[in-house]
């Protein structure tokens, strides 16, 4: 658990952050959007104490972050820095390798976890394990650079920007591995996007910054249902608004008993693929399957359309 | 540095050369460096005097061309060669050829010069001197130049570099060791004072490697000061930028009277060799002139690691030290090392003005020489400096390169 507690930042007296408090649970992903210099970076980077709060204090599983010297917080803490600031002078494997090798772990340990990683990321460790960062594309290195933050399985993992340069293909893959990789750990996962369909797509709650506060802070569901400030309303995007809701829930919660012909969709595709399909195939309704293929009744254009209006 | 690759080799025929279109319709290519060493050794082949002969040591001599200084059948040859060579560098041709027609044309020059030294000499007459007159270094520095070049468009690797500077050391030292040259001027002067060259060597090396260590021993922890406290950069740039400026010869003035002050007043400073002259104020001196380029390159080249590299040495938990050595250090070292090459080539020569306070070194020879007038003698000091430097220049040249290839990519520097 991350406890924020009050926290301010502030530059030659100009707040940057100014009185943030907030709980991320442990085991979530939370998700902080906001405009450009709203202060994300700055909010996250005081998490792990590469900026040192003015006031205010952060609490990780109640222990104050000033309680031990600041690079030790630093290992115990994943962090994917926006950019990629992979080592230049260094190999791909040497960097992933980095904290694994500040916290004295075994060789064949560290040469284990770095071919684990590679492999993930879908960088075939023989190939791309003795390349150096320039011998990269700019979406590999980034996929290097969380390599690296997730390296020493860190309990909390802070990731700026980290699929910015991310194809929509590779970008989607890294998502689903990402959430896996939590789920798989447990971690707690805190990530600066400005992607809002990514931050949907991750987010177990979202936090909106808007010059250094956070403005609302609550699951996806809700921001969309009742925008705390307009500036969360114009973040959410009204002619995107039905779609968000349909993309965070899941078929499965619309299925009604009955039938439908054609392809079946599974129960844990989105609410908003259900619509895509009932569009594009032309039916009113879907068979729905659960995961291992039991149909589960059908979802019907009008249930995805009542789901999509706005709640009251 | 001259970009040749093989594949722009090709294609760089045409843009290079001059192009004559023959009758038949064939090309002739001109190479337009090759022009220029055609011409300086043509000029000096055929214009200027190859040797000089010289009554005694100190007497004005009387300089004779290739043919007047070589037996027949060595002069003609001596031609045949320059020629063949002159035509390699005139024409477009691989760097190979080139290469192999500047050392060719090297060995023939150095070759035939011993040999007319002992042609000259007059059978007993041990006062008579033989040397280079300037027509030998016109053409020594015409097919210097084409080997340059060739090597330039070779473009071999950092440690093809070093081994063809190791072929050429090992090449010049078995040319003295032969005794072909021994009757040459610059070699009666040595044979004369052989113990007292090698001593001055050492000093010589002493005086510019000493001053150097000390100055990366002091020079790279001011350096990474300057770095991390801001405040301090300009106050210490400037203050080495002034010592640059003063002239060696007032800086070493300006250092007798406090060396001295030492050297009387703090026990023991004399005794490990503190003195108002001699070797302390040269060293002392060129440790000052060292510093400039040590600090301001440390600081410049700590200053070129990429932000984000730091930032995420900082964030993954690296501590200052484990920064400083693993991230920081490593990519600011070429730029460091260029820096040590600048300072080592300039203390090998500037160790030669050591010599006018009593520091020793191969100026030495140069100041005699000169206060008698005997221009062979100040060669002997001159010219093992220029190799020297030369020769370091190669070597660390070599090392920075091997150093850059990684962080900066591509072999682009
Ligand atoms: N070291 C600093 N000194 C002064 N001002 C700073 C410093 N670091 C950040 N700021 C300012 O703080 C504000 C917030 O910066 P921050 O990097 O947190 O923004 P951000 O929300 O991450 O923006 P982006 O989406 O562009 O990355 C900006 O206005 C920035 O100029
Ligand atoms: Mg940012």
């Amino acid at each position: 658990m991350i406890e924020i507690d009050a926290i301010s930042k502030r530059y030659d007296g100009v707040p940057v952050v100014d009185n943030v408090s907030m709980v991320i649970e442990p085991r979530t992903v939370t998700v902080v959007v906001g405009t450009s210099g709203s202060g994300k970076t700055t909010l996250i980077r005081m998490i792990n104490r590469l900026v040192e709060a003015s006031e205010g204090a952060i609490r990780l599983d109640g222990e104050d972050n000033r309680s031990i010297p600041g690079y030790e917080l630093r290992r115990r803490i994943g962090y994917a820095i926006q950019g990629h600031g992979l080592f230049p002078h260094r190999t791909v494997a040497q960097n992933i390798a980095t904290v694994p090798g500040l916290l004295g772990w075994k060789k064949a340990r560290i040469d284990a976890k770095v071919e684990e990683l590679l492999t993930l990321f879908q960088l075939e460790p023989k190939t791309f394990g003795p390349r150096y960062p320039h011998e990269l594309s700019g979406g590999q290195q980034q996929r290097v650079g969380v390599a690296r933050a997730l390296a020493a399985e860190p309990n909390v993992l802070l990731m700026d920007e980290p699929f910015g340069a991310l194809d929509p293909i590779i970008r989607a893959k890294a998502q689903e591995d990402l959430l896996a990789i939590q789920k798989h750990f447990g971690t707690t996962i805190v990530l600066v996007t400005h992607d809002m369909n990514e931050a949907f797509h991750l987010a177990d709650k979202i936090a909106v910054m808007d010059k250094g506060g956070v403005v609302q802070y609550g699951p996806p569901a809700e921001l969309v249902r009742s925008p705390a400030t307009p500036f969360v309303e114009t973040l959410i995007g009204d002619a995107e608004r039905p779609f968000r809701l349909l993309s965070i829930a899941k078929t499965g919660a619309a299925a009604e008993p009955g039938d439908a012909d054609g392809a079946p969709i599974s129960e844990d595709r989105s609410q908003q693929e259900a619509l895509a399909d009932l569009i594009w195939s032309g039916r009113d309704a879907l068979p729905v399957i659960s995961k291992n293929g039991v149909p589960m009744g059908r979802v019907t254009l009008d249930a995805i359309l009542k789901r999509a209006a706005r709640p009251r | 540095m001259c970009q040749h690759g093989p594949g722009a080799q090709a294609s760089g025929f045409f843009i290079g050369g001059e192009s004559l279109i023959g009758r038949d319709g064939l090309r002739v290519r001109f190479d337009k460096l090759g022009i220029v060493i055609a011409l300086l050794a043509a000029y000096g082949a055929l214009w200027s005097s190859f040797a000089t002969l010289k009554p005694n040591r100190i007497v004005q001599g009387k300089a004779g061309s290739m043919l007047d200084s070589l037996p027949a059948w060595a002069g003609w040859a001596l031609i045949g060669v320059l020629v063949v060579a002159i035509a390699a560098a005139l024409f477009r041709a691989s760097p190979w050829i080139k290469l192999i027609a500047a050392v060719a044309a090297l060995a023939a020059l150095t070759l035939s010069i011993g040999y007319a030294a002992t042609f000259l000499t007059p059978a007993g007459n041990t006062y008579a001197r033989v040397s280079p007159a300037s027509g030998f270094w016109i053409l020594l520095f015409a097919f210097a130049l084409l080997a340059a070049d060739a090597i330039t468009r070779l473009d071999p690797p950092p440690g093809m570099r070093v081994l063809f500077l190791l072929l050429a050391a090992v090449a010049i030292g078995a040319l003295l060791m032969s005794g072909s040259w021994n009757g040459l001027s610059i070699m009666k002067e040595y044979s004369g004072r052989a113990d007292v060259f090698w001593v001055e060597a050492g000093k010589h090396v002493e005086l510019a490697l000493g001053s150097l260590f000390a100055a990366v021993l002091v020079g790279l922890p001011l350096g990474i000061l300057c770095h991390r406290v801001a405040p301090l950069r300009d106050g210490v740039l400037n203050t080495l930028n002034l010592v640059q400026t003063i002239p060696s010869i007032a800086l070493f003035g300006v250092l007798i009277a406090p060396l001295g002050w030492i050297a009387t007043n703090v026990p023991g400073a004399a005794a490990i060799g503190i003195r108002g002259i001699g070797v302390a104020p040269a060293f002392v001196a060129l440790f000052l002139y060292s510093l400039l380029p040590v600090v301001a390159n440390t600081v410049v080249g700590l200053a070129g690691v990429p932000r984000a590299a730091n930032d995420a040495a900082r964030g993954i938990g690296m501590t200052g030290r484990q920064r400083l050595f693993k991230i920081e250090f490593p990519l600011a070292l070429p730029v460091i090392l260029t820096a040590i090459r600048i300072v080592l080539v300039q203390n090998i020569g500037m160790a030669t003005i050591a010599a006018l306070i009593g520091g020793g070194g191969f100026g030495v020879f140069v100041f005699q020489g000169i206060g008698q007038t005997a221009m062979d003698l100040v060669l002997l000091g001159a010219v093992p400096t220029v190799v020297l430097a030369f020769a370091s220049a190669v070597v660390l040249d070599a090392l920075i390169e091997m150093n850059s290839l990684v962080p900066n990519g591509a072999r682009s520097a």
